[in-house]
């Protein structure tokens, strides 16, 4: 079980509120993701929930009982920290073992549990090393096997694959994905890096400045954003926004269409602009452009073969099915 | 680029750094040549003390024949490094309270106990004899280890308190996740990550309680007095007696000057622990 619901909870420092207070519920075995900008609360909500940080209000609830004033290590709670957190002195065995050590598990079951960890995470043959012997991704494993072996109802990451470089994060990100796939544990992680959020959740918390802006599995929250913040948060490139007489147009103070559903054309289409930038990345081609009314500069995602570059004229037209349409509040109407 | 240093500037830097160092350990050299002479050739003229005198082991001979050195070289170990120990359980959680949870006092609390380090030691000289007179603690080996260990106190908790800062806190947090208590948290994890700011701690206590002499003199006499007394009695209303006293002096330093020779790479590396990440 790993059922952890959040109950009006509030975090101030001193008269600074950071967090106001807050609903949330996560379900067991799911893979929930705190994502929004760096400062907007998400590593603080998560510490609250690992009991790193005291709740000025409100109330943490872990598989129905009231964890709000428990230490850390009653919570059943594992967390994999950003700068891994290993225990320098201790070789890859005594870091893993930790925990079971602190747990008081008999040597046999520590070994069995060490071992078993270490082969899930390809580290069997770096067991006697010390940690500052290891790369990145190698220390990042110890840390998920230290929170492995202690079998928890719960796995907190906090922006575990930061320190990583980009090729190394994407196979870290497979490998967590896997973790849970095959663990079937509750795991709330925590990223500022909304692909990864896309790719890796069940359920996607988007955050700002401390509060919910929204809740849902990644593609609800791509298809129906809720405001502007979330739909400009949610997708990569960004969403373009277009205000003035073109929004108006479709009776809302401001449209929002994706990059990837303006059709691009060097003949023909709704709107006339010219390229500034074009980034070709084989598969795809990234147009920046000026000259769109109430959008500039506009991101559209062309096919990886169009031929256009600095200072060309092209066409673009909107698809009327995948535009987003925003009051003056920033709110989705429906 | 290197910087290139001429053969002449070379020369020169060697020079005087050589006769910088030289005057330096002069002092001591002085000491051991006079504690191989006879007193009468120990108090001749410097050029005939080591150009026309001969060598003798005689002094130190009648040091220990005069004074029992053993017995003195046991109560300043006694007292150093117990001082320093009972001080280090103490200091090291008072170190990780204000690194890891520091409160807004902190810091004056800190600055108040460097303060305690500049009152002259005689300004509190007569409390604590009476104190240690009505407590039966005078001339005792555990009197002299509490008040060196309570005089050194504010420099072990600075010394631990900087190491400890340069320790992540999320690795201690970790430790928490993983169910240590604060007892285990500061056992496993805390100490042995900052062994070599201990060590360097422990050493400069052990060398600073040794060559303590104010409090050693004042509080003890005959049972409980550490070297310093010991060296200090050769100074007598009697008269001086170099060649004695140098003896007594070196028997003094030797210990403390040899755990300082073999453990000065660990002193060094302690004292400039986290000065460069």
């Amino acid at each position: 079980m790993g059922r952890i619901q959040l109950k009006q909870v509030k975090k101030s420092f001193g008269e600074c509120t950071v967090i106001p207070p807050l609903d949330l519920a996560i379900e067991d075995g799911e893979f929930t993701v705190f994502v929004g900008p760096s400062g907007c609360g998400k590593s603080t909500l998560l510490r609250l929930i690992a009991g790193l940080e005291d709740t000025t209000s409100g109330m943490i609830e872990i598989d129905g009982t009231n964890a709000t004033l428990l230490p850390p290590a009653k919570r059943g709670l594992a967390m994999v920290f950003q700068s891994y957190a290993l225990y320098p002195h201790m070789s890859v065995r005594k870091n893993i073992a930790f925990p079971m050590k602190m747990a008081g598990v008999n040597e046999a079951e520590q070994t069995k549990r060490i071992y078993a960890a270490a082969k899930a995470l390809n580290l069997t043959d770096y067991l006697d090393r010390k940690p500052g012997q290891l790369s990145g991704g190698q220390r990042q494993r110890v840390a998920i096997g230290r929170a492995i072996v202690r079998e928890p109802t719960a796995f907190l990451f906090d922006e575990p694959l930061s320190n990583l470089d980009a090729a190394l994060r994407v196979g870290m990100r497979l490998e967590i994905s896997e973790l849970h796939k095959r663990l079937k544990t509750t795991m709330i992680y925590v990223t500022h890096d909304q692909v990864e959020a896309m790719t890796m959740a069940d359920k996607i918390v988007v955050l700002q400045a401390g509060g919910i802006e929204q809740v849902g599995s990644p593609l609800e929250l791509y298809k129906t954003p809720r405001n502007r913040f979330v739909a400009g948060f949610i997708g990569s490139p960004k969403m373009n926004f277009i205000e003035g007489a073109e929004a108006a147009q479709h009776n809302a103070f401001a449209i929002g269409i994706r990059p990837e559903h303006i059709d691009v054309s060097i003949t023909h289409g709704q709107w006339q602009a010219t390229v500034g930038v074009a980034e070709h990345l084989g598969s795809d081609t990234f147009l920046h452009v000026h000259g769109v009314p109430g959008c500039d500069p506009m991101t559209v995602r062309g096919g990886g073969d169009i031929a256009v570059n600095h200072g060309d004229t092209v066409w673009l037209t909107p698809d009327p099915q995948h535009i987003h349409k925003f009051d003056a509040e920033g709110l989705r109407i429906k | 680029m290197a910087r290139s240093v001429s053969t002449r500037s070379k020369v020169l830097n060697t020079a005087v750094a050589g006769t910088l160092g030289f005057l330096m350990v002069f002092p001591i050299l002085w000491i051991l040549i006079l504690s191989l002479k006879t007193e009468e050739d120990a108090i001749r003229a410097p050029l005939e003390v080591l150009f026309n005198s001969g060598w003798t082991f005689d002094s130190y001979g009648a040091v220990q024949a005069r004074s029992d050195y053993f017995k003195h070289f046991f109560n300043s170990v006694i007292i150093s490094v117990g001082s320093t120990f009972l001080g280090l359980m103490i200091a090291i959680p008072a170190a990780w309270a204000m690194a890891f949870v520091p409160g807004k006092r902190t810091k004056d609390v800190l600055m108040w106990m460097l303060s305690t380090k500049m009152l002259p030691p005689v300004g509190v000289l007569v409390p604590i004899y009476l104190i240690f007179r009505d407590t039966g603690l005078l001339d005792s080996r555990l009197g002299l280890t509490l008040v060196l260990m309570l005089i050194n106190m504010p420099i072990i908790i600075w010394m631990l308190y900087t190491y400890f800062r340069e320790i992540p806190g999320e690795i201690l947090e970790a430790a928490r996740m993983d169910g240590a208590s604060l007892r285990s948290e500061i056992l496993y994890v805390l100490t042995p990550m900052a062994v070599p700011g201990i060590a360097s701690t422990v050493l400069l206590n052990i060398i600073l309680a040794w060559n303590e002499a104010f409090w050693t003199l004042n509080l003890t006499a005959a049972k409980a007095a550490p070297l310093t007394a010991f060296i200090a009695s050769y100074s007598s209303p009697e008269g001086l007696f170099y060649a004695k006293l140098s003896a007594a002096s070196i028997m003094a330093i030797a210990p403390i000057l040899i755990l300082g020779w073999f453990s000065q790479k660990q002193l060094v590396r302690g004292l400039t622990f986290g000065a460069v990440k």
